[in-house]
């Protein structure tokens, strides 16, 4: 356990204490003890910048399950460093800002706060953990504690709908991923993502891996709400303002990007992961950017336009996948995609962040997100309408916001992998701009419509439900912090390249490294005449006369029939599903213990008899049983008569007698068999038990066989002749077959040197086996507790349904 | 031995799907002899003296399974005595003791 | 106390023999117990026999007989018997640290040289205790009902 562990494991400790700190000190905000975990941590990790700046990455080793090759390995470099400090940074500005948001006196903060630090944790373990099981289990952390947090207002049926739909979308990745991750493992032979990729060269060309890559994919889009998957992220905003920007703008969502960038070393070579990764980013950002438009509700504009941002980054992600080609290409001309892809990435962070906040400060103002509603704030509300501006104006590529710029990059390297000719790009690669183009151009418009239905145009008091007033100043600091790195990114754009997108890209594109090939992050807001400005300038150009027109051509929406709507899909989905295993389960639950009986012995004739079928187990050898005298004959004829007649018997003391007569027979089996233990324990346990069954039938009636038909009984009688033809088979095998010796030479031989004993039974019962033995008592006593409970406590339990 | 570890179980199973609790209660008990039987006849039977340590004998009849069956034989008497008070109390409760009227009402709601 | 058999009449013969046989089983389950370890016999059989004596005296005479000659708790008795068997298994646990990573599994109770005869007899009286217990237990709860 070093300090990095205990860094990364610091807001679950923390999270410990919170319910203490809410009830005992309901004086101060427990936003306040919260906030000081992620700036201790946002000190902490930048520490690390210039280790990885060198290049250098910190490996710290927890063996959990070494036995199994799981170890809590946390490994920090460019990447996982740049996601930590977005984690920890943004995470102290959402804490701040929830301070301000949520009511102490109305909210459950001590949940609230607990969910946060939680998600904090799984979130810094997906980024910072080479152990591929690891990060699984922080994966799906984040699923479960984004859950919690959509539903935190749990009394609203939409909540539990959004937190039941996106934890159904998230963990079906999860588990797809855990499909990737083993069959990942099982190719490579190690759990490590460092030397999966190693040795990556090996297995790259097995049929599996192509499945892995899928797999992997699945969990990456379903987590960073790709298409078709990201129909949960609208609903997922009926959680609390800043829960959806720290989760669901700035984090959470940016763990599929992640898992896509952690593993493009090794999948990155397969075209299939090209095209995958860019395509399905590319129509998201373009179908994203389109569904935003005709949204009225603020933050599911600012959903969807998320939908639409990752799109655009996962789409980069995949362009720069191409870099890796580098035999067949010039040096450096995709590693722009990645580059811009990493510098995207903190950009979206900080003015997606700093718009959901002013998206939470207008709910908070005006009591309502309704654009339709909202309007002419800008003079009532001046702070946050410069906030609004800033960041929407970054979003839309507007110079000289860092968005901008982020933007240009982004349209450079698509414009160049639609030149290269690489993967066939020729014949559909136009397909690249155009959807690029398009998305931007609708991004641009529901930018506007952002700011202008808000903040301008006409006042519409009336309609609000609160009489609205510029926000308190603590509610605005987080927002003003995250506008102002807007602004400072977009003029100084290199204050981050060497010190954090370099090391990440790095991280991305290790090949390009080790080949050689260096990367060099150069970011400038001014480029000349190129075609990248052409393009921005059409796009705003388009974008504006697109906006001016809205209200002529936004009714095309309404023509989309909402049946074949993927919410619709999904919907159907899940109802059909509980149908179906409503159906199932009412015909196989009948709930008659008779029904389970049967499955249950149904089961084992059949697993026995197969597997004695499929390993050759019929073969008998009658050489062990040659010696048989003839009072064991008797002895098994009574056993048998006995057991027979007991089936038969119609009064149940004539049952007791025989089955009285089965146990004293095979005691004398024991006897027979040199167990004198076993003979005299089985004698009096008869004894005892028969006198057990005739206290209890005194109270009971008298067996009722009447309604027992024919067909029942013969059904009854084929099963019990199966089972017991299986166990006849196995017992017979297994006498016939030995394929090893017995462990318990080794008892017989140490008996009397290592316990010290003479009675070979006994000894291994208290000694050699004592655990078998404790827990049989522990049985023992809890059969007869139960039993003294359930005759002495009967009032309590009784008649109460 | 194993033939008759197969009829005993036969017998048990049939007993243990009929509907009276009672005879399936008795069925149980059966089919724990059988197993017993079962587990021993597989342990190797009459392979040598009884397994307590005396001079002169070297050859001794497996340990292991009359160890396991010593446990089985106690737990299973626990087991009995359970339910037959779970028996003898469900008659009391609900005054039937056949298994089908017993079914509970877990309708979906 | 009822039984099926019989209503609690005095049977002069079966409460005499009773006192008489009841002894000798007691006797014969303590030698059972303590022969264990080398004969046939220790804590599960002592424990059964002890019982099934108790039995008998339950079955010639009645609950509140019972109760007078040994007025015990039988749950408590079990409980008691429990905690034996389990610090004797964690005592040995605890003492024998070290060896526990040298030695095989079937060293759950390591226990060697002179030492071993003390710890498993403790085990074994832990074993006879809840036997007895709970069998008792049984058999008088089920009795007691009505």
């Amino acid at each position: 356990m070093s300090l990095l562990h205990l860094a990364i494991l610091l807001p679950l400790l923390v999270s410990l204490f919170i319910p203490l700190l809410y009830k005992k000190i309901p004086s101060v905000h427990t936003g306040w003890f919260v906030l000081l975990v992620p700036l201790t941590l946002v000190v902490y990790f930048s520490q690390y910048i210039s280790q990885t700046m060198a290049g250098k990455p910190v490996v710290a080793t927890m063996n959990w399950i070494p036995s199994l090759d799981i170890n809590f390995v946390a490994y920090v470099d460019g990447l996982g460093l740049l996601f930590a400090l977005l984690i920890t940074g943004i995470g102290s500005l959402v804490v701040l800002y929830s301070v301000y948001y949520l009511d102490p006196k109305k909210e459950a903060l001590h949940n609230f706060y607990v969910y946060l630090l939680l998600f904090m944790t799984a979130m810094l373990g997906i980024v910072l953990s080479d152990n591929l099981i690891v990060m699984y289990l922080f994966w799906e952390l984040t699923s479960i504690s984004s859950f919690l947090l959509i539903g935190y207002w749990y009394e609203r049926e939409r909540s539990r709908y959004g937190a039941q739909k996106s934890m159904l979308i998230t963990v079906f990745g999860g588990l797809s991923m855990l499909g990737g991750i083993s069959i990942l493992s099982l190719l490579s032979g190690s759990f490590s993502i460092r030397e999966s990729l190693a040795t990556v060269s090996t297995y790259n060309g097995d049929p599996l891996f192509t499945v892995a890559l899928v797999l992997f994919l699945l969990a990456a889009f379903t987590k960073s709400a790709q298409f078709p998957f990201h129909i949960w992220l609208p609903d997922a905003m009926e959680a609390p303002t800043p829960v959806s920007a720290y989760l669901h703008s700035a984090t959470m969502v940016k763990a599929g990007l992640y898992l896509v960038a952690r593993m493009s070393p090794i999948f990155a070579e397969t075209p299939l992961w090209f095209y995958l990764v860019s395509g399905v980013g590319m129509f998201t950002l373009f179908w994203g950017s389109l569904n935003a438009v005709k949204q009225v509700d603020l933050k599911a504009i600012l959903a969807y336009s998320t939908i639409s941002q990752l799109g655009l980054i996962m789409s980069l992600l995949g362009l720069g996948a191409a870099a890796l080609q580098v035999d067949i290409l010039p040096d450096s001309l995709y590693t722009i995609a990645t580059v811009a892809a990493v510098f995207h990435l903190i950009n979206h962070a900080t003015f997606k962040g700093s718009l959901f906040m002013m998206a939470g400060i207008v709910d908070h103002e005006t009591g309502t997100r309704d654009i339709r509603k909202l309007g002419g704030l800008s003079q009532l509300m001046p702070v946050t309408f410069t906030i609004a501006t800033i960041g929407t104006l970054s979003m839309a590529g507007v110079p000289p916001f860092n968005g901008f710029l982020s933007k240009e990059m982004f349209l450079t390297g698509v414009l160049e992998v639609s030149q290269s000719g690489l993967f066939h790009l020729d014949t559909f690669g136009l397909l690249f701009p155009f959807f690029a183009v398009v998305g931007s151009m609708f991004t641009f418009v529901y930018s506007i419509l952002i700011v202008y239905r808000t903040f301008l145009g006409q006042k519409k008091l009336e309609q609000l439900p609160k009489k609205p007033h510029e926000a308190p100043i603590g509610m605005l600091l987080a927002p003003l912090v995250l506008v102002s790195l807007v602004v400072l990114i977009g003029l100084f754009p290199n204050l981050l390249s060497n010190t954090l997108i370099r090391p990440a890209v790095e991280a991305i594109l290790p090949k390009v490294v080790a080949e050689g090939g260096s990367i060099s992050v150069d970011i400038k807001l001014w480029h000349g005449f190129n075609p990248e400005l052409f393009l921005t300038l059409l796009i705003i150009s388009v974008g504006t006369v697109l906006f001016l027109t809205l209200p002529k051509w936004s009714t095309l929406y309404n023509r989309m029939p909402t049946s074949v709507s993927l919410n619709h899909q999904y919907d159907g989905l899940l109802r059909r599903g509980e149908h179906a295993s409503t159906a199932i389960h009412d015909t196989v639950m009948t709930g008659y213990m008779r029904s389970y009986l049967v499955y249950i012995f149904g089961f084992i004739v059949v697993l026995v008899l197969s597997s004695m079928y499929f390993l050759d187990a019929f073969k008998f050898d009658v050489d062990p049983l040659s010696t048989v005298h003839a009072y064991e004959v008797v002895l098994a004829l009574v056993l048998v008569g006995s057991a027979l007649s007991i089936t038969f018997a119609r009064s149940r003391l004539t049952s007791i007698i025989l089955l009285g007569v089965v146990g004293y027979t095979v005691a004398l089996f024991f006897v027979l068999f040199r167990a004198p233990d076993l003979a005299l324990t089985q004698l009096v346990i008869e004894t005892v038990s028969v006198a057990l069954f005739l206290l209890v039938f005194y109270h009971m009636p008298e067996i009722s066989r009447k309604e027992e038909r024919i067909k029942f009984k013969l059904g009854n009688a084929a099963i019990s002749a199966l089972v017991g033809l299986s166990v006849t088979l196995v017992a017979l095998a297994s006498l016939s077959q030995r394929s090893f010796a017995s462990i318990a030479q080794y008892y017989i031989d140490n008996v009397a040197d290592l316990a010290a004993g003479g009675n070979m039974v006994n000894v291994i019962l208290v000694d050699f086996r004592g655990f078998d033995t404790l827990f049989e008592i522990s049985v023992l006593a809890i059969a007869g507790l139960g039993i003294y409970a359930m005759i002495n406590f009967r009032k309590t339990g009784g008649i109460d349904k | 031995m194993a033939i008759a570890a197969g009829i005993l179980t036969m017998c048990a199973v049939y007993l243990i799907l009929s509907k009276s609790i009672l005879r399936i209660i008795i069925g149980t008990g059966l089919l724990s002899h059988a197993a017993h039987l079962l587990v021993m006849t597989m342990g190797g039977l009459k392979t040598g003296a009884a397994p307590v340590i005396k001079d002169g004998v070297t050859q001794y009849t497996d340990p292991l399974p009359q160890a396991l069956v010593l446990t089985a034989i106690v737990i299973n008497f626990g087991v009995t005595a359970f339910f037959l008070v779970l028996a003898y109390r469900a008659y009391q409760e609900l005054g039937t003791d056949n298994l089908e009227e017993m079914k509970g009402t877990d309708t979906h709601d | 106390m009822k039984t099926p058999t019989k209503k609690h009449t005095n049977d002069v013969i079966l409460e005499s023999s009773t006192t008489f046989i009841t002894f000798i089983i007691f006797l014969f389950a303590v030698y059972l117990f303590f022969a264990g370890h080398y004969t046939p016999g220790g804590g599960f059989i002592g424990g059964l026999v002890t019982a099934s004596a108790l039995v008998l005296v339950l079955l010639a005479f009645d609950i509140q007989t019972l109760r007078q000659i040994l007025p015990v708790d039988y749950k408590q008795m079990t409980a008691i018997g429990m905690l034996i068997s389990v610090l004797t298994a964690s005592g040995a646990l605890l003492f024998n640290v070290p060896f526990f990573t040298h030695a095989h599994d079937y060293f759950n109770l390591p226990l060697f040289g002179k030492t071993s005869l003390h710890t498993a007899m403790l085990f074994d009286l832990g074993v006879y205790l809840v036997v007895v217990g709970v069998t008792m237990t049984i058999i008088q709860t089920i009795g007691e009902s009505d």
